[in-house]
């Protein structure tokens, strides 16, 4: 069933303002269709009928601003997502990567960490984990905490397994995680090497320098200027000839940045070339 | 037949399971002056290269467009919503993909299109909903009839899988039954 249609225009500008003056998180740049429609969804589940009590449980229990957060940003996300996506990391970028002596890699909104164990396990097999140092971030606290933790559905690890193969992976991949009734633990090995933290892309800056920056279906709920400001502080964080990956459906071309960089065939996956 | 007295801005075309045939029919027979954009939203998996517009391609000069993050739509296109993906109209011309949670066990949802584009375009659109397997749609017809726009259902009886549009016929959200065959014509008409 469709989500309500509690929350109207206007008052997705005056919570968007709400937040920002009280908790100082910004979201005025992000896309408003679907901003709206979280919105909207969050009345649904946590069963606001209308925007006043919406918008007084938001200014008045602190609590509830990290379950807001947290359900304003989509999670969604799965391992090896795109197999193919993961397939030309494996088989054309990691063996580039291989040559430094220290491997820097960020996932920005990395959400509860699938991507970030489906890279640990990828940088295993290309026996390039050892240099390696997987940077994750996301806006959101509590979606961390899952990804520290390392439990997943059980559920999900046929889809998982299935993307794992496709991806080039050889190994049975039941080996990474150990099941334990409804869901899975995975291998402790595969966190040695991530350090998770809060980042946010609307108002951090850089914290380090990588080979590669891995930012995937999060760019969509940004308009353009947002996205623009974003490219500009990956570029700031990417080492010359590192690499850049996005979403299936983003895209570097409108960016300011493009010049500086070149496609790597036909993938979401741009290497810096850049300016001399 | 489909001609009304308001302009038609918008066409939404959803389907799942036996919908493709009625979709590659009717590329074959579409005017390639349209003066409406045409959105279509099937579900389908995921794949590496965009097989599907590269295949209705072949069977219209109208040019077909899977949408990517800020594509802009203009009339007399073609546009596919991408696998894996909802989509949102942010205004008539400018939408949104969002990776977000599965809806009626879809992404891209038709529900989802269907209400977002009804909000937006009111009356001058066309939601079509076309031979299926579950019931995705159906709500998003309601959302297109209440804010003024038309909802066309393919005739259960000529469809493949008859359920989709069954479910909508059986909730009363349509104005409209149509043949396969009828399909382009009435969208030239537009």
């Amino acid at each position: 069933m469709l989500e309500p249609s509690i929350v109207k225009d206007d008052e997705v500008e005056i919570l968007i303002k709400d937040v920002y003056d009280l908790y100082g998180y910004d979201f005025s740049d992000y896309s408003r269709a679907s901003f709206k429609r979280r919105i909207n969804r969050i009345c649904l589940i946590d069963k606001f009928t209308s925007f006043a009590e919406l918008r007084y449980t938001v200014l008045n229990d602190i609590d509830y601003l990290k379950r807001f957060v947290e359900e304003i940003t989509v999670n969604v996300t799965e391992m090896f997502r795109d197999p193919y996506f993961f397939k030309e990391l494996r088989e054309k970028i990691l063996p580039q990567l291989g040559t430094y002596p220290l491997i820097r890699i960020w996932l920005a909104g990395c959400s509860t960490g699938e991507e970030a164990y489906s890279i640990a396990i990828l940088l295993k097999e290309a026996n390039l984990y050892h240099k390696s140092l997987i940077y994750g971030t996301d806006i959101n606290p509590s979606v961390l905490e899952t990804a520290r933790a390392g439990v997943f559905p059980l559920h999900q690890m046929k889809l998982y397994s299935e993307n794992y193969m496709l991806s080039g992976g050889k190994e049975d991949f039941s080996k990474y995680y150990i099941a334990n009734y409804d869901s899975v633990r995975f291998d402790k090995s595969l966190q040695e090497k991530l350090i998770l933290s809060t980042h946010n892309l609307v108002s951090d800056t850089s914290f380090n320098s990588f080979q590669l920056i891995i930012c995937r279906n999060v760019l969509i709920y940004f308009d353009k200027p947002l996205q623009e400001r974003v490219f500009k502080l990956f570029d700031d964080s990417l080492e010359n000839f590192g690499y850049l990956a996005l979403g299936a459906k983003e895209t570097l071309r409108f960016s300011g940045i493009n010049k500086d960089y070149q496609q790597v065939d036909d993938q979401k996956i741009w290497k810096k070339i850049g300016h001399y | 037949m489909g001609k009304t007295n308001t302009t038609i801005d918008l066409v939404a075309i959803g389907g799942s399971a036996g919908s493709l045939q009625v979709i590659i029919q009717m590329m074959k027979h579409l005017n390639t002056e349209l003066n409406v954009t045409i959105i279509i939203i099937v579900h389908r998996k995921s794949q590496p290269n965009n097989i599907l517009n590269m295949l209705l391609q072949q069977y219209s000069n109208i040019e077909v467009i899977e949408i990517e993050d800020k594509t802009e739509l203009e009339k007399n296109k073609v546009y596919l919503v991408p696998a894996d993906y909802h989509l949102l109209f942010e205004d008539e011309f400018r939408v949104s993909l969002d990776s977000s949670e599965k809806m009626n066990y879809s992404r891209p949802s038709i529900d989802v299109t269907f209400r977002s584009a009804a909000e937006i375009f009111g009356e001058r659109m066309v939601g079509i909903l076309l031979s299926g397997a579950n019931a995705d749609g159906v709500e998003g017809l309601h959302y297109i009839k209440k804010n003024g726009g038309k909802a066309w259902v393919q005739d259960p009886e000529t469809a493949e899988v008859d359920y989709m549009p069954k479910q909508a016929i059986h909730a009363g959200e349509y104005n409209l039954i149509i043949k396969p065959e009828d399909l382009a014509a009435y969208i030239n008409e537009l």
